[in-house]
């Protein structure tokens, strides 16, 4: 039973939140999603067209109208659901064609969905990895990765974000156990940067370690033919495990996958438990996602268009004196420091029709609030422009132009 | 000792910890988890190097975030299973 006191107790917690400005609150969008939205927010109110520069739509492949089409053809020639995880009967031939076609776009061996890459990354150490072995991961990786290491038995220690000589030590201290594995982002979700994997895989090479590569925000764009960071770093065929998704820049709808060693994805495909005990993903999902690798491996034109949007981005918002990240990826984030101000410039931003979040401990480090931008290849020069002016507007207003962390931390606090 | 003690460890968590350009000065008291400074899934370093260091085992139970979250208390901790 419910009790009133076990009511009231969660109910302090909930409170609590919302004292601690922690509480989270969805808006509801009632168009499909693209570089330009239909928002209710608050919900109820009559919903507005805004500037969308907060989505993972990366290649504007959400409603591309050739993916459309092909889940609904998948609908049509393979039903809505399976009833049944994968290895009772829940594989159609369209799940391998797709694992097959993730294979090649990837440079791996093999490949294995997940329902998502959550799930994925919850499941693959504790198949792969004993109590023997060793999981070292950099500080910044994404809250999936560290969740799947809790659930796994090997050994656990950290490196400095990206920082190689503090690797480099971790590697040496731990040539004692039987396997190494570094386990990084390809792209970090909150910064934007690229971990420098060259240099990874070069030590990896040297101390005999697996490297393991989240590329959930990078695969589809990043690299000269979108494959991920192991393109852009030059070390396709060199990364033992790839995690990804296909709920971003693929397609955005939901999934994900484990590819790699096809001995490792093989002992996903025996022992990872979200594999093992939920459905995978859903037919029109799958010919949706199929039709995705076909539409960018057919042209560069829509990860050219990013890129070039995201260039254009950065330098409007860098020539009117906002304090960014550096990186090279399409995720800008606009640094504040100041949690207040934060939510304060993305509510005014809000007004002006440009849909951000503002984000702030504990989701990044005390005293690095920020907005995070992130582009898309639908957006238009002028969407980019309308949105660089309203930027600049309240930039002004709150008197942070040409202003670095140290003047707006004297300003505003931390 | 007691001083001693807490030098290693305050040594440690600046070296382990703080990355280049981070100025924030950590002394004794200074809160290292619920201060932001080490996050529990990085901790786990720390007590290594306790446990290698003056040849103890921190049962996990013990290592909790509260007992790791300033350079004093994890003295504490190490003395306690020192004996």
């Amino acid at each position: 039973m419910f009790h009133p006191d076990a009511r009231a107790s969660y109910q302090k917690d909930i409170d609590g939140m919302k004292a601690a400005g922690l509480f989270k609150d969805e808006r509801y969008i009632t168009s499909v999603q693209d570089a330009e939205i239909e928002v209710q927010y608050p919900v109820g109110s009559k919903p507005r067209r805004v500037i969308n520069l907060c989505s993972n739509n990366y290649l504007g492949l959400s409603n591309h109208p050739e993916v459309v089409a092909a889940a609904r053809e998948g609908l049509a020639t393979r039903g809505y659901g399976m009833s049944s995880v994968r290895f009772i009967c829940g594989t159609q031939d369209i799940h391998r064609t797709l694992e097959n076609a993730l294979t090649k776009f990837l440079g791996t061996e093999d490949t294995l969905l997940f329902p998502s890459c959550m799930d994925a990354n919850g499941g693959v150490f504790e198949a792969v990895l004993s109590d023997k072995d060793v999981m070292i991961a950099d500080r910044l990786v994404h809250a999936s990765i560290v969740d799947g290491m809790r659930l796994c038995k090997a050994q656990q220690d950290t490196y400095k974000h990206a920082d190689m000589a503090h690797l480099e030590e971790k590697l040496k201290e731990h040539q004692d156990k039987r396997q190494r594995m570094i386990i990084t982002d390809g792209v970090f979700s909150m910064d934007g940067d690229l971990a420098p994997l060259d240099k990874i895989v070069e030590l990896a090479e040297k101390y005999n370690a697996m490297v393991f590569v989240d590329d959930s925000h990078a695969s589809g764009y990043i690299g000269k033919t979108g494959r991920g960071v192991h393109e852009h770093c030059g070390v396709v065929g060199r990364i033992d495990i790839i995690t990804t998704t296909l709920g971003k820049a693929l397609g955005g709808a939901s999934g994900g996958c484990v590819s790699g060693r096809k001995e490792l994805v093989e002992l996903c495909r025996q022992r990872a438990r979200p594999f093992l005990f939920s459905n995978t993903v859903a037919p029109v999902i799958v010919e949706g996602a199929i039709k995705v690798l076909e539409v960018i491996s057919r042209s560069t034109e829509r990860r050219d268009k990013l890129e070039e949007n995201t260039n254009y981005w950065r330098k409007r918002l860098t020539d009117a004196g906002f304090d960014i990240k550096l990186g090279a990826s399409s995720i800008v984030p606009v640094m504040l420091y100041n949690a207040k101000l934060a939510q304060d410039v993305a509510r005014d931003l809000l007004d002006e029709g440009i849909y951000v979040v503002g984000f702030f401990f504990p989701v990044v480090a005390k005293g690095q609030a920020r907005i995070r931008t992130q582009l898309s290849a639908n957006h238009s020069r002028a969407q980019l422009d309308k949105a660089a002016d309203a930027f600049i507007k309240v930039g002004k207003k709150h008197g942070i132009l040409g202003l670095k962390r140290k003047e707006i931390v004297a300003k505003y606090g931390e | 000792m007691a001083d001693e003690l807490k030098k290693v460890i305050l040594e440690y968590v600046i070296k382990e910890y703080l990355v280049d350009g981070d100025d924030r000065v950590i002394t004794e008291d200074t809160p290292l988890i619920t201060g932001g400074i080490v996050d529990s899934f990085s901790m786990v370093s720390l007590k290594r190097f306790l446990e290698r260091k003056y040849s103890i085992q921190i049962p996990d139970a013990d290592a909790s975030p509260e007992a790791f979250d300033n350079v004093i208390k994890i003295a504490a901790l190490v003395t306690r299973f020192k004996k």
